[in-house]
């Protein structure tokens, strides 16, 4: 367990660095900001690529949140404390998940949705980022403290 | 080292990771379905051969489209950094040789050799209303929006002006004017330029039952306007008679705008004028394409964790006895 546990902070903090770097990667800011420019990070200027990439790493991450709930749910639930820490990470992630998912739905041909229920789901899934990277920082500063 | 559990733990972590796996499947349902009950879009079809070039269709689409113009605010906002490019074309309103925030269509020239003779032909050039637009799909605020029918616009009260669409645009063709739209509203100096303007197919003609303005004006009825099926008959019946060629059926994954011309598109790229504001004739693969096929492969991703958590309930289970 001890290897696991390890490796699994390592694995959500690398996944949830890319994707968040390369969703913010999908709003013109990168070339504008000059930080395309640093040798070897020019790609974050391009869309396409920054796309595929993030949707790589919502694969990542969806496979680590399922497999993080089920084990909770088979080897901890019993002993664990649900605190309020952990049921906002959930509602966090959930979001990200349901939104994430619904706009990747969005971008086949033909789908369904409204225009104005597109401009709801992206600015959701932008408001949950701001919301874990509230969280994130709450919880490295108070890290930092301890 | 690996978990022990419990023989109520065993049945507990079995049913769970069975109804993991039967949660995944109504998912890859899903997703197989997408699109398949997509309602059928509209399309033109532009018959280079009998375009004059005399620009009515060019001006008709000024004269319905005017209100829809930008009137933006000066002096400009001071932007930062100061490699943000100020795009003005509120002086230039009357550019009709290239598409501008004022100007959604233009008509390109061609010279082409037709049954040994040198022949001057006059191209039509908007927006192509692709089926699956990656300006629209793209668009990081939902500003450019697609309607049932196919159509694609970009809302101008919503839109940020980062023109991310012309960039993801495989014909470029979205146009910016500065000092205009909600950026000025909220940090005009860091984030925004104004907003980006495209051809709408005339969205709110077709609403009234009208036909877009250039397809009215239109003494040569260069272009029809109809259901997809239709037109992409036509297309092809035209093609045949006129031994011609077809741009815009595959083209981005396929447009609503069927171009038939009497000479090979690859000679017609090579003749027209091409830089900014003035698209392209040549090959766009469908942009959306690797980004959907990693989608659906991303339907693996729930079942790798469930398989992982099985592994290690395995191990631990099998360690219990
Ligand atoms: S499409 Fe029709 S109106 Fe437009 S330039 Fe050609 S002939 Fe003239
Ligand atoms: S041609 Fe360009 S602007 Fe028009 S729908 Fe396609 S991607 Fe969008
Ligand atoms: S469909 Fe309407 S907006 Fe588009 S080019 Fe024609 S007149 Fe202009």
């Amino acid at each position: 367990m001890e290897k696991e546990n390890s490796i699994m902070p390592l694995f959500y903090k690398i996944t949830l660095f890319f994707l968040t770097l390369s969703g913010f990667g999908q709003m013109p800011i990168f070339k504008r900001y000059y930080i395309a420019d640093i040798p070897g990070l020019g790609w974050l200027a391009n869309f396409h690529i920054t796309h595929l990439m993030h949707y790589i790493f919502a694969g990542i991450f969806i496979s680590l949140v399922v497999y993080s709930s089920l084990d909770f749910i088979i080897f901890r639930i019993d002993s664990a404390r649900i605190t309020k820490i952990i049921i906002i990470k959930i509602i966090i992630y959930l979001g990200l998940i349901i939104t994430g998912i619904l706009m990747i739905i969005k971008n086949f041909s033909g789908t369904p949705f409204s225009p104005n229920f597109i401009i709801l789901l992206a600015l959701s899934h932008f408001l949950f980022c701001i919301l874990l990277l509230f969280f994130l920082g709450y919880h490295l500063t108070k890290k930092f403290k301890t | 080292m690996t978990a022990r559990i419990s023989r109520r733990a065993f049945l507990k972590g079995s049913v769970t990771i069975a109804g993991a796996m039967a949660a995944s499947a109504p998912v890859a349902r899903a997703a197989k379905a997408i699109g398949k009950d997509k309602k059928e879009h509209i399309a033109t079809l532009i018959d280079i051969s009998k375009c004059i070039g005399c620009e009515e269709c060019v001006y008709a689409c000024q004269k319905a489209n005017q209100a829809k113009y930008p009137n933006p605010e000066k002096p400009f906002p001071k932007m930062y950094p100061k490699r943000v490019p100020i795009e003005d074309w509120s002086e230039k309103k009357d550019v009709t040789d290239r598409l501008t925030p004022y100007n959604w269509l233009y008509i390109q020239n061609a010279t082409a050799i037709v049954n040994n003779e040198e022949i001057e032909l006059t191209i039509p050039r908007r927006c192509m209303h692709c089926d699956n637009p990656p300006c629209v799909k793209l668009c990081p605020w939902g500003a450019a929006q697609q309607e049932d029918n196919g159509l694609s616009k970009i809302n101008s009260d919503i839109c940020l002006g980062g023109s991310k669409c012309k960039n993801v645009c495989p014909w470029d063709i979205p146009q910016r004017q500065t000092g205009t739209g909600l950026y000025l509203d909220l940090l005009p100096s860091f984030a925004g330029n104004g907003v980006m303007y495209k051809c709408d197919r005339c969205y709110n003609r077709l609403e009234k039952g009208k036909v877009p303005a250039c397809i009215e004006a239109c003494s040569e009825n260069v272009q029809i306007i109809g259901k997809k099926s239709d037109i992409l008959k036509k297309a092809h019946t035209l093609a045949k008679k006129i031994n011609g060629y077809i741009y815009g059926e595959y083209e981005n994954g396929g447009t609503n705008t069927i171009y038939v011309s009497p000479v090979p598109f690859d000679k017609l790229n090579n003749s027209i004028k091409k830089g900014k504001g003035k698209p392209h004739l040549g090959k766009a693969k469908d942009s959306m394409a690797l980004g959907n096929n990693i989608a659906k492969a991303m339907l693996i991703a729930p079942i790798a964790g469930i398989a992982a958590i099985a592994g290690k309930f395995y191990r631990a289970s099998k360690e219990n006895k």
